[in-house]
């Protein structure tokens, strides 16, 4: 049984969101995604799913506090501690075991409210092995970088040409945060902060909410909007331990493609899709993925990104929504947003960001440091 | 069962023994700071608080007066309609008589802890708070009782700027 996407919701992403506590931006993004697939929640949907980490929200439990504003009173509903794609990964299996036949998927970012995010990463280091070194953690974004560029062949101005890429085209988009007209040189000369990683290598904070209703086929043929299909969809987790893990080649992002293409039975990734979203928390980020994805052969992704290869009309447009660097990081819904831009250009909705003939497209996610987990999916129109 | 071993095996460990690095400890805290934005409704609450008021918002679709006020109906999934003044009376709706202190500790005063249901607002609409001025034998179920507001000069805009809910008789209204 096929699955679709039927209703898109983002909010716009923005740096502080002080007139909305986090439920009133979950409900926002929640009625945009209703009215969008024109269902009521209250007697449409079969079971909730939300994206969080405790320690994003600054309190225990967050699950409990989330049906109100979702329309999800006394209905079924449950948490993913991960990134949006896993949630979705969820809806998918809930849908084609029989459970329910349509899902709402949840996920947001209210950064603003995190005073420490610094604190609340390197929390996230091993107590006992990593922690008492103390620092700031994004040195373990240094470090991949710098083993990433070693191992791979890429250069620091490649990350450049991504970072002036993705800051650009944000500018097109409505719900970016940071779009702006940065250029490679900018980028290259911006200060070493963790080196080889310089400031504008990373991205900003921001806070957004995004909600999907996935739908099995039957119900989704019924829904208001042209279904997305999600023909594949896998996620998976690197070791946990800084030491062990891949430095060079991302193992959660390769693997997690295996299984989505797998589903998709796609067999040649490089040829296979009219657009890419993967994650670039982190510039050098999105020529590793793409490399790790086989979007790109291994070495060449910095050259993809240097060409133009990469850009609206090049060979692979990829993160022409402006991606984490342009729009914003918006954490465990990051994934999500890369799910909901994909849908609205393969739906013909994406305004001036909209390209030509978009059929199939691939989204990647990463839950940001110091993880090595993420998720993929295929998703396509017709066929 | 556990009463007739008199000595458990092994070596107990004391603070004292965590303290003077008898054993292998590792100590982290963890630099978690956070400022919630209250957002629309509670903003508006909270404000209100420091007038002395509680404020609640109605849904005209199903007619309830929610409180704490929030700007969309959970039950109708729509924005709520319009803001309304409720009372600060109500009655115990449920109450304990905490015979511990945060720390576990027995107390000889207990606190009398319990959920009000705010007249003016929905059923099942209320807030948890303290009980003063009544004895532990006193309290009950379906209990009027009325807010002990902070002097207006010292509140600041919290649920403690009211004190504790006290016995509605007997307060000169």
């Amino acid at each position: 049984m096929r699955v679709g996407i039927v209703g898109v919701g983002v909010t716009p992403f923005r740096p502080t969101t002080p007139e909305f506590s986090w439920k009133e931006l979950m409900y926002d993004g929640a009625q945009r995604s209703y009215a969008d697939a024109g269902i009521d929640p209250r007697s449409d949907v079969g079971s909730f799913i939300t994206c969080a980490e405790d320690y994003y929200e600054g309190f225990g439990i967050f699950d409990e506090f989330t049906p109100d504003q979702l329309g999800a009173v006394l209905r079924p509903m449950h948490t993913v501690g991960g990134d949006g794609i896993q949630g979705l990964a969820n809806a998918v299996m809930q849908i084609r075991s029989g459970l329910a036949d349509v899902v709402v998927v949840e996920s947001h970012s209210k950064a603003s409210d995190i005073l420490t995010f610094t604190g609340i990463v390197a929390h996230g280091l091993d107590p006992i092995w990593n922690k008492p070194l103390g620092g700031h953690p994004n040195y373990v974004a240094g470090l991949e970088m710098d083993a990433f560029l070693r191992g791979s062949g890429n250069r620091s101005e490649d990350c450049a040409a991504v970072v002036a890429a993705n800051r650009q085209t944000a500018l097109l988009n409505p719900i970016a945060a940071y779009g702006a007209r940065v250029t490679k040189e900018q980028a290259a000369k911006s200060p070493a902060l963790w080196a080889p990683l310089r400031q504008l290598d990373a991205s900003t904070l921001a806070d957004g909410c995004v909600v999907l209703v996935v739908a099995g086929e039957a119900a989704a043929r019924k829904m208001r909007s042209e279904p997305v299909w999600i023909e594949g969809i896998g996620w998976a987790s690197d070791s946990p331990s800084l030491e062990t893990r891949d430095w060079v080649a991302p193992a959660y992002a390769t693997l997690a493609a295996e299984m989505a293409y797998r589903l998709a039975k796609v067999r040649d990734p490089a040829r296979s899709f009219d657009l890419a979203e993967v994650d670039d928390k982190f510039s050098y980020k999105e020529l590793q993925h793409l490399e790790a994805l086989r979007l790109a052969r291994k070495g060449h992704a910095g050259k993809m990104a240097r060409s133009g290869d990469l850009a609206a009309g090049g060979k692979l447009p990829t993160n022409v929504s402006g991606g984490s660097l342009g729009c914003g990081n918006v954490l465990e819904a990051s994934g999500l947003h890369r799910v909901a831009e994909a849908a609205l250009q393969l739906r013909g909705e994406a305004g001036r960001l909209q390209l030509d003939g978009v059929r199939r497209a691939v989204v990647q996610s990463w839950r940001g440091l110091p993880s090595a987990s993420g998720g993929v999916a295929v998703l396509g129109v017709g066929r | 069962m556990t009463a007739n071993i008199a000595r458990w095996p092994g070596a107990e460990l004391g603070s004292k023994d965590l303290e003077n690095g008898k054993v292998t400890t590792q100590r982290y805290r963890p630099d978690a700071k956070f400022a919630w934005s209250a957002g629309e409704a509670m903003s508006r609450f909270l404000a209100e608080l420091q007038q002395g008021r509680l404020i609640a918002r109605e849904c005209k679709n199903c007619g309830r007066i929610l409180f704490p006020p929030r700007m969309f109906c959970e039950e109708c999934f729509r924005p709520t309609d319009e803001w309304v003044y409720v009372k600060d009376t109500g009655t115990i709706e449920t109450y304990s008589i905490s015979y511990l202190d945060t720390d576990a500790r027995r107390i000889t005063e207990p606190i009398l802890v319990g959920v009000v249901s705010v007249d003016g607002a929905s059923p099942k609409m209320g807030i948890m708070h303290y009980f003063g001025e009544m004895a532990t034998g006193e309290i009950r179920i379906g209990m009027k009782v009325q807010a002990k507001w902070r002097p207006a000069e010292s509140r600041v805009g919290s649920v403690l700027d009211i004190e504790y809910f006290r016995p509605l008789h007997g307060v000169d209204r």
